[in-house]
């Protein structure tokens, strides 16, 4: 469990505004984290990493204190066993990718950590290579492979795919999908990517303006599981009309408008731009290629 | 006459050999410290150590010969206490170069480290390697072009320098003549051979190390 507390004043595009954040993190949890550019996604990233310093906050990872400004305590970053990801790949490029995962070792760790990793990220073939001779999608392998290493506990990646191909996204996130199983890693992941956070995350939270927001759409949609019998959609009522008999409610839900029949008393309630869950009731789903 | 002529060159080159050797151990550092650094006394320090590029060499060499002096209060108390006399001697001379040929090393390395991406030390320190490792081991590696360049502009500048030397170390042959003191020397004495002579070694030498810089730098962009 990683608990989180922080508060930091951010000087972002659109003017200064403070990150203020609380976030619990269960151990193995896949966390996405989404939302605007200059919403205070990588900071957050990078104040559990230790890159950066709050002006108040508590990071307790398990039983051990990372961060604790009111005790003044503050672990740097090489104590505080993150693996981290950046979506510039950052190897060093005057190391080969052997030498890469190497300079990771601890004093006296043993290379086997190494070979596993190499086995699961399958970098066989690109071990003397140097980075400059390697594509996007083989970089940020090496440099996923690189993070673990040191056996950290929490990985964190800053949009790792975002500079890569659709095709290569997708074998990266398998990548991912598979060292944060086998390694029983807890991860954070800041992504864009919708279908990418589908794919990959146990939970979403989105940042506005420094602060944990309701999540957007999509991915409100992607906890909705048919198989319970019910899902829930979450989006903005469009308009309310009366319809023959009853009354219905437009709801926008993604791109698509959902038009719910709805009773007197709803109508009374809600009004155009409320934002709305919308529970389906869903014994026999069925898929139909379009 | 021909071993005065190898004995300036050797003591040319000894000078500027020893002035970058030191450079590079003050160099480093103080390039390292700046490209961190956020204080508000950055652009005053860029500035003091950039000051030789646009001081007439005299000025410099004037405040040192003042500073050098045995009635100066430093002078003074070098003598007394370590009987080091820094006026026409070689030690000054070495001093002095250190001061004027410091822009030379600090610049190219400082923005060496400044084009490096952030991303590469933070990566590094996310293994748990120490400043110390990460400067060593990345850091350093990456900009061996910068640092190569400091390296050879330290010492061909110091090897040009003539305001300053004439200033503070004068013309004894042996201590403080260096070639571009003996080109004037002898230019002064109408000998226009001996002359050419120092002017032509100093004219291949610099062709030669640029056109070696060069190469060397190409060949390290290649493969890095």
């Amino acid at each position: 469990m990683i608990q989180t507390s922080l508060r930091k004043a951010l000087h972002a595009a659109t003017g200064p505004m403070t990150l203020d954040i609380q976030l619990d993190i269960l151990t193995g949890e896949f966390l996405a984290i989404t939302g605007a550019s200059g919403s205070g996604k990588t900071t957050l990233l990078r104040l559990m990493a230790g890159l950066e310093k709050p002006e108040e906050g508590r990071i307790l990872v398990d039983d051990t204190v990372w961060l604790d400004s009111a005790r003044g305590i503050q672990l740097p970053i090489q104590e505080r066993k993150v693996g981290l990801v950046f979506q510039e790949y950052a190897l060093f490029p005057n190391m080969t990718v052997r030498e890469n995962l190497e300079y990771g070792l601890g004093k006296g760790q043993s290379k086997v950590i190494i070979d596993e990793l190499i086995g699961i990220t399958e970098l066989e073939q690109l071990l003397g290579r140097y980075p400059a001779k390697l594509s996007g999608g083989q970089q940020q392998r090496v440099a996923l492979a690189r993070a673990l290493v040191r056996r950290p506990k929490l990985l964190l990646l800053d949009e790792p795919l975002s500079a890569l191909d659709n095709r290569m996204r997708e074998r990266l996130q398998n990548y991912i999908l598979k060292v944060h199983q086998a390694f029983s890693l807890t991860t954070l992941l800041v992504s864009h990517d919708h279908r990418e956070i589908f794919k990959l995350a146990d939970r979403v939270i989105s940042l506005r303006q420094g602060k944990i927001s309701q999540p957007d759409l999509p991915e409100t949609v992607r906890y909705a599981n048919v198989s319970d019998g019910t899902f829930r959609l979450s989006g903005e009522v469009l308009q309310l009309e009366e319809a023959g008999s009853g009354f219905s409610v437009s709801v926008l839900i993604g791109t698509n408008v959902l038009r719910v029949p709805a009773t007197m008393e709803d109508l009374r309630r809600l009004q155009p731009g409320d934002r709305v869950e919308v529970l389906v009731d869903a014994q026999h789903a069925m898929l139909i290629k379009a | 006459m021909d071993s005065g002529f190898a004995q300036t060159l050797l003591l040319t080159f000894q000078l500027a050999a020893v002035t970058t050797v030191l450079l590079l151990f003050i160099g480093v550092p103080l390039a390292f410290l700046l490209s961190r650094t956020q204080s508000r006394f950055k652009p005053i320090l860029e500035a003091l150590i950039s000051m030789p590029l646009v001081l007439p060499p005299t000025v410099l060499g004037f405040y040192l010969l003042l500073a050098f002096s045995p009635r100066s209060a430093l002078g003074n108390w070098l003598v007394e206490t370590a009987n080091i006399r820094l006026v026409f001697s070689f030690a000054g001379l070495v001093i002095g170069s250190l001061i004027y040929s410091l822009p030379f090393m600090v610049q190219p390395i400082q923005s060496g480290f400044e084009s490096l991406p952030k991303h590469l030390r933070e990566a590094s320190y996310s293994l748990g390697k120490s400043v110390w490792q990460t400067l060593l081991r990345v850091e350093l590696p990456n900009i061996k072009p910068a640092v190569l360049t400091g390296i050879v502009l330290a010492f061909a500048h110091t090897v040009g320098e003539f305001g300053v030397i004439l200033m503070i170390g004068g013309n004894i042959p042996g201590e403080t003549r260096v070639a571009s003191i003996a080109i004037y020397d002898e230019v002064e004495a109408l000998n226009y051979g001996m002359a050419n002579q120092y002017a032509l070694v100093l004219v291949l030498f610099a062709f030669t190390i640029l056109a070696l810089v060069y190469t060397i730098n190409r060949r390290m962009l290649r493969t890095a």
